[in-house]
C-alpha cells in the first residue's frame, strides 16, 4: 500500500489499552493522532488504500483470543446500566466478544437458538471470505448505515461494551452510532463486546436484506423485527429497527408502540408496516430511489411481522398455551422428548 | 515504518521474511513467489486472491502480512502438483471449469474450504460458497459442475 503508518501489534488486552490511552497518559510528549484499532481489516485495509483514511498508527487486535466468542451468562458481576443489580434479566445475558466473527455467528448454537434475525444477517453479510475476518465489533465500529448487524442487534436490545484504561461503560447499539461513520467510541476505548438480554422463549426474531444481488451485496434496505407475544397473539414486545434508509440504522418506534399490548392481527400489522415505512428517511442513490425504499421498508415489515408473530405464538402455544389443539399438543410432547 | 522478520508457513514451507507494517499478506506471498495467488480487486469483492488462513478462506489483500505471521497458510499450489492434483484442481480441468485462468486458485480455495466442511453440497451450497469469487470468463455453470464432479470423485 501506497499510505504509511506504525503498526502496533499488542499481546494482551492490558497492553492494547495502555497504546490505546492518550499520548499524554503514557507519559509522551506528543498528542498525535489517535491509535485506530483494526481486526479483521475488511473495511480498514480497503479504506487506507482509498485514502479515506490516513491514521498515523494502527493497532490490530486479531490476535487478542480474549475478544473471541460467544457466551452466556446468568448474572454480570458489573451491573446492568443506570444502576440496576446484575441478573435482574432472568434469562441471562449472550455475550459476543468484540473479535468474533461473522463466520461464527453463523455456526454458533447460542445464536441459532436465541437470535434468528443476527444469524440471518450474518448469512448474507458480504461473502463467505469476507465472513471470515469481518468481526461483528468492526461492523458496528464502522458505523455504516447498511451495516448488517445494526438491526438485529437493535431489535435485540444491545449494548457495545467499550473499554478503556480507566473503566468499562455499556451504550445501547441505537446510542452507539450517532452518524454515518460516526460513533461515540472515544479513542481511548476499543469495543470488547456486544451483549443483549437472552429473548423469552415465546419470542422470534427475523432480518431481511433487500440488495441488488443474492452475495456480497450492499442493502438497498433492511428490516430486522421483534416480537414477544401469547397464544392468543397479545404482543408483550415489538422491536422493528430499519437499515439504510437514514444516516444510521434506526427503530421505527411509533410502529412498535403501535403492536404493543395490542393482540396482533393482520390489520394491526399492516398499520404497524405503515408506520415504519413512514419511519424511514431514505435517500436517492445508486442503489435505489427514497421512494422505492420508503415503500418496500413496508413491505418487509409487514412479511417479517406475520412470519415471526406465526412462530411466537406456536412457541407460545406449545409451552404456555391453555388448550393447544391435539396436532400443537402431539408436537410439544416431542419437543419435551427431543430435549430431554 | 520499519520492516520486521515475520514467519509464514507457506504450503508446509517455512519462510521468515522482513516485511514493511503496510504490506498486505497477498503482496508478501507474491513476493515469495507464490504467484498463483492472484491480485485482482484489492478491496475483497473479487477473491481472486483468496488463500487458506489457518483451515480458513480469506482474501489475502485484506489481510496485513503482520497480521499473519506465525500462521499456516495454503494456496492453490499446495492442493497439488501438475502430476498429483488434487482432485478439486482435476475435476476443474475436465469440466473445462477453467477459461483465462485468473480466478481459478481463488476459486478452489474457497471450494477446498466448502469440502473440508460439507463433503457432499449441495448446488446452493457451491453457489454460496463461491459467492465470494468472481469469474468474468465462464459463467460459473461450469465450475459448479467442478466441484460436484470433485465431491463425487473424493467421495468414491
Amino acid at each position: 500500500m501506497q499510505v504509511e503508518f506504525e503498526l502496533l501489534m499488542p499481546k494482551t488486552l492490558s497492553e492494547a489499552l495502555t497504546m490505546l490511552a492518550p499520548a499524554a497518559e503514557r507519559g509522551l510528549a506528543d498528542s498525535s493522532t489517535p491509535v485506530m484499532p483494526i481486526a479483521g481489516g475488511t473495511n480498514v485495509i480497503p479504506d487506507l488504500r482509498d485514502g479515506r483514511l490516513r491514521p498515523a498508527v494502527l493497532m490490530d487486535v486479531s490476535a487478542l483470543d480474549v475478544l473471541r466468542g460467544i457466551r452466556r451468562e446468568n448474572d454480570l458481576p458489573g451491573g446492568l446500566p443506570g444502576g440496576l443489580p446484575g441478573g435482574r434479566h432472568g434469562g441471562g445475558f449472550i455475550i459476543i466478544g468484540g473479535g468474533t466473527t461473522i463466520a461464527t455467528l453463523l455456526t454458533d448454537p447460542l445464536i441459532a437458538q436465541h437470535a434468528a434475525a443476527l444469524r440471518q444477517a450474518a448469512a448474507v453479510f458480504a461473502n463467505p471470505l469476507v465472513r471470515n475476518r469481518a468481526t461483528v465489533a468492526g461492523n458496528l465500529a464502522d458505523a455504516s448505515p447498511a451495516a448488517d448487524t445494526a438491526p438485529p442487534l437493535l431489535v435485540l436490545d444491545a449494548e457495545v461494551e467499550l473499554t478503556s484504561r480507566s473503566g468499562t461503560r455499556w451504550a445501547p447499539v441505537e446510542a452507539f452510532m450517532v452518524g454515518v461513520r460516526k460513533t461515540v467510541r472515544r479513542p481511548a476505548e476499543l469495543i470488547t463486546a456486544i451483549r443483549f438480554p437472552v429473548p423469552p422463549a415465546n419470542s422470534a426474531s427475523a432480518f431481511h436484506k433487500v440488495g441488488l444481488r443474492k452475495a456480497d451485496a450492499i442493502s438497498v434496505l433492511s428490516v430486522a423485527v421483534l416480537v414477544e407475544c401469547d397464544a392468543d397473539g397479545l404482543c408483550h414486545k415489538a422491536r422493528i429497527a430499519l437499515g439504510s434508509v437514514a444516516p444510521t440504522p434506526i427503530r421505527a418506534r411509533a410502529a412498535e408502540d403501535r403492536l404493543q399490548g395490542q393482540v396482533l392481527t393482520p390489520a394491526l400489522i399492516e398499520a404497524a408496516a405503515r408506520l415504519a415505512a413512514e419511519a424511514a428517511r431514505p435517500i436517492d442513490d445508486l442503489r435505489g430511489s427514497a421512494v422505492y425504499r420508503q415503500r418496500v421498508v413496508g413491505v418487509v415489515t409487514r412479511r417479517l411481522l406475520t412470519a415471526v408473530v406465526d412462530q411466537a405464538r406456536k412457541v407460545s402455544s406449545q409451552f404456555f398455551g391453555e388448550s393447544p389443539t391435539p396436532e400443537e399438543q402431539s408436537h410439544a410432547t416431542q419437543s419435551h422428548h427431543t430435549q430431554s | 515504518m520499519q520492516p520486521k522478520v515475520i514467519t509464514l508457513k507457506v504450503n508446509g514451507r517455512r519462510h521468515a521474511v522482513a516485511s514493511m507494517p503496510n504490506v498486505t499478506l497477498l503482496y508478501a506471498l507474491r513476493d515469495l513467489g507464490y504467484t498463483d495467488v492472484k491480485n485482482g480487486c484489492e478491496k475483497g469483492d473479487c477473491g481472486a486472491c483468496a488463500v487458506l488462513l489457518n483451515g480458513k478462506a480469506v482474501n489475502s489483500c485484506l489481510v496485513l502480512a503482520w497480521q499473519a505471521d506465525g500462521a499456516e497458510i495454503v494456496t492453490n499450489a499446495g492442493l497439488g502438483t501438475l502430476d498429483r492434483p488434487h482432485p478439486l484442481q482435476a475435476a476443474f480441468a475436465d469440466t473445462g471449469a477453467i477459461q483465462c485462468g485468473y480466478c481459478t486458485p481463488g476459486m478452489l480455495i474457497s471450494a477446498k474450504a466448502l469440502l473440508d466442511a460439507t463433503p457432499h453440497p449441495s448446488d446452493g451450497e457451491i453457489r454460496e460458497a463461491l459467492s465470494g469469487n468472481l469469474c468474468r470468463c465462464t459463467g460459473y455453470d461450469h465450475i459448479i459442475e467442478a466441484v460436484q464432479l470433485a465431491a463425487e470423485r473424493m467421495g468414491e
